[in-house]
C-alpha cells in the first residue's frame, strides 16, 4: 500500500495540568479516503488535528504526513500538505479582502505573480465564491466565510483537508451546498464532527474518538448501525432515525 | 457599540477622488492638515483659502452635505470643551451679548474650531473615498512598517466582531431582566466589558493558530502595491504647495 497522508501511531498527549487529551491513538489515512472524525464535545478531537500540522508536538508517539514525521524542520512543509479549516471561519479570515485572504497561504509559501493570482482564482471558483474576491470578510454571510475559509487553505494545494465541525451554525441550504463543494474537491479529507449524518452523506470510513482514544474505526454504515456504540460514546442519530431508514447509495 | 460604524465611514462612489491612488490621498490629505495645523489662528483669509480647498474636495468627491454632517458628530466632544475656553480663559475681557468672555479665550475656541474642523473635512473625504483596503495598500506603499499595517488591519477586522460579542452579552443581560439604570448596577457591565476583553485574548489565540496553520512565519506578505500615474502626484505636489504657500505668507504675516 502507498505511503499513508496522515500515519499516527502510539500518540499520547497531555496538558500542563495532567490532564490526558489524547491516548495511544494510532491512525492512518490514505490518499482519496474521506474519513469522518467523530466524538463527543471535549474528546480530544481538536488537540488530535493540531497534531497532525504541528501546532502541537507529539509528547509520545509520533505523527507523519506522507512519511515525513511532523518535527521543527519541516513545519512549513507539513502545514502546506495538511491543510486545517477551522470551527469558526472569523478566526481564520483576517485579511482585509478575500482575495488577500485566500493569498495568504501560498503566499507564505513563496509563490508570487501571475501564479498566485492563478492559484487564488482557482482556490475561489472550486468554492463558488468567485464573485466575492474584492469584498472584505466582515460583508458576507456565514455560508459565505466558510466557503471563502475552505478557499484559504485549498489555495495551499494540501494534501490532506481536515475540517473542524464544518456543519455547525449553518442553516439547511447552506449545509448542503457545502455537500456539494465538499464532494467536489478532488482531496483526501478528515471531517471532524458530531454531526453524524452528515458523516455518512460524505464520508464512507468514521473514526470516534472520546477520552483521548480512538475507540472504534469502519465503515462509516457500521459505526452508525450500532446504536449502543453511540450511546457508549454520547453519540446518537437523531431521536427515532434508523441507519436503515438512510439511503445513501 | 454595534458593528458596522467602522465601513460607514466609506462612501461607494465613482468620483474622480474615488480613482486617485491611496498613497497619493494620504501624502495629500497629511499635507493639507499639517498646512492648516501651522496657520496662526490669527490669519483668517487663510482659513478661508483652505475652506474653499476642501469644499472643492467634497464637491469634487460627491460627498453629500448630510453624509459629512452626520460624520461631523464625532467632533461634538472636543467643540463642547473648546466652547468653554472663552469662560474659563485668563486676560483681557471682552463683552459678548452681555457676557464677560476673555479675548484670549475666544482666539483659543477658534483655533480649535477651526483646526479640527478644517482637519475633520480633509480626514473625511479622504475615509469617504478610499476603502480600508486600499488604505492599508496606501499606507503599504509609502513603507510603512507592515508590523504596524497588519495591526490596523487586525483591529479594522476585529472591531466589528468584538462589538457584536458586546452587543449579544447586552442582549442576553436585558432578556434576563437586567435594566443597569443605576449608577450601582454599573459594575455588571464593568464584568460584561471584563469577558469581552478575555473572549477577545483567547480569539486572538485562535487566530493566531489559524495564522500558522496557514504557513505564517512572521510577516505578513507583500500587498499588490499599483503604479501611480504620475499626473495624480503632480496634482497632489500642486495642491499641497499652494496650501504650504498659503501657510508660509500666513506666517510671515503674523
Amino acid at each position: 500500500m502507498s505511503t499513508p497522508v496522515i500515519e499516527i501511531h502510539n500518540l499520547g498527549y497531555h496538558y500542563p495540568d495532567g490532564t490526558v487529551a489524547l491516548a495511544d491513538v494510532d491512525l492512518h489515512i490514505h490518499q482519496g479516503e474521506r474519513v469522518a472524525l467523530l466524538g463527543p464535545n471535549g474528546a480530544g478531537k481538536t488537540t488530535l488535528i493540531l497534531h497532525m500540522n504541528g501546532i502541537h508536538q507529539p509528547q509520545t508517539g509520533t505523527v507523519a504526513v506522507s512519511g515525513y514525521p511532523v518535527t521543527d524542520d519541516n513545519l512549513v512543509d507539513i502545514r502546506r500538505r495538511v491543510g486545517i479549516v477551522f470551527q469558526d471561519p472569523d478566526d481564520q479570515l483576517f485579511m482585509p479582502t478575500v482575495r488577500e485572504d485566500v493569498a495568504f497561504g501560498p503566499a507564505n509559501l513563496g509563490i508570487a505573480g501571475a501564479e498566485l493570482d492563478e492559484r487564488v482564482n482557482a482556490a475561489l471558483s472550486a468554492v463558488e465564491v468567485s464573485d466575492l474576491a474584492d469584498r472584505p470578510p466582515n460583508h458576507l454571510s456565514f455560508g459565505q466565510k466558510r466557503r471563502v475559509a475552505i478557499a484559504g487553505v485549498m489555495a495551499m494545494q494540501p494534501e490532506i483537508l481536515v475540517l473542524d465541525e464544518p456543519t455547525s451554525n449553518l442553516d439547511p441550504a447552506s449545509r448542503k451546498d457545502l455537500t456539494g463543494i465538499l464532494d467536489s474537491l478532488d482531496v483526501t479529507q478528515l471531517l471532524v464532527t458530531h454531526d453524524l449524518l452528515y458523516a455518512l452523506e460524505i464520508c464512507e470510513r468514521s473514526l470516534i474518538i472520546d477520552g483521548g482514544r480512538i475507540v472504534a474505526d469502519g465503515a462509516t454504515r457500521e459505526i452508525l448501525g450500532d446504536p449502543q456504540l453511540l450511546a457508549e460514546h454520547r453519540l446518537g442519530l437523531p431521536v427515532g432515525l434508523r441507519i436503515e431508514d438512510l439511503d445513501t447509495s | 457599540m454595534s458593528g458596522g460604524h467602522v465601513h460607514a465611514l466609506y462612501r461607494h462612489g465613482h468620483s474622480p477622488l474615488h480613482r486617485v491612488a491611496p498613497q497619493v490621498k494620504i501624502v495629500t490629505a497629511f499635507g493639507l492638515v499639517s498646512a492648516i495645523a501651522l496657520t496662526p489662528r490669527t490669519s483668517v483669509w487663510a482659513f478661508a483659502v483652505y475652506a474653499a480647498i476642501v469644499a472643492g474636495l467634497v464637491v469634487v468627491a460627491r460627498l453629500p452635505v448630510a453624509f459629512v454632517a452626520r460624520r461631523a458628530i464625532v467632533l461634538i466632544p472636543f467643540l463642547l470643551v473648546a466652547l468653554l475656553l472663552p469662560i474659563v480663559g485668563s486676560g483681557d475681557r471682552v463683552e459678548v451679548f452681555g457676557l464677560s468672555l476673555s479675548e484670549q479665550g475666544l482666539w483659543d475656541m477658534w483655533n480649535v474650531f477651526v483646526k479640527a474642523g478644517l482637519g475633520f473635512l480633509v480626514a473625511v473625504v479622504l475615509a469617504a473615498t478610499t476603502e480600508i483596503a486600499d488604505l492599508l495598500r496606501g499606507l503599504d506603499a509609502l513603507h510603512m512598517p507592515r508590523i504596524v499595517t497588519s495591526i490596523i488591519g487586525f483591529a479594522v477586522r476585529y472591531i466589528d466582531i468584538v462589538g457584536a460579542d458586546f452587543g449579544r452579552m447586552r442582549i442576553a443581560l436585558a432578556s434576563r431582566g437586567y435594566q443597569g439604570r443605576s449608577l450601582a448596577t454599573w459594575g455588571i457591565y464593568a464584568r460584561t466589558v471584563g469577558s469581552v476583553f478575555v473572549r477577545t485574548y483567547e480569539r486572538g489565540e485562535r487566530v493566531y493558530l489559524a495564522m500558522l496553520s496557514r504557513v505564517y512565519t512572521g510577516s505578513m506578505p507583500a500587498s499588490g502595491v499599483v503604479a501611480v500615474p504620475a499626473v495624480q502626484w503632480v496634482a497632489a505636489a500642486l495642491l499641497v504647495g499652494f496650501a504650504a504657500v498659503v501657510m508660509i505668507t500666513s506666517r510671515g504675516l503674523s
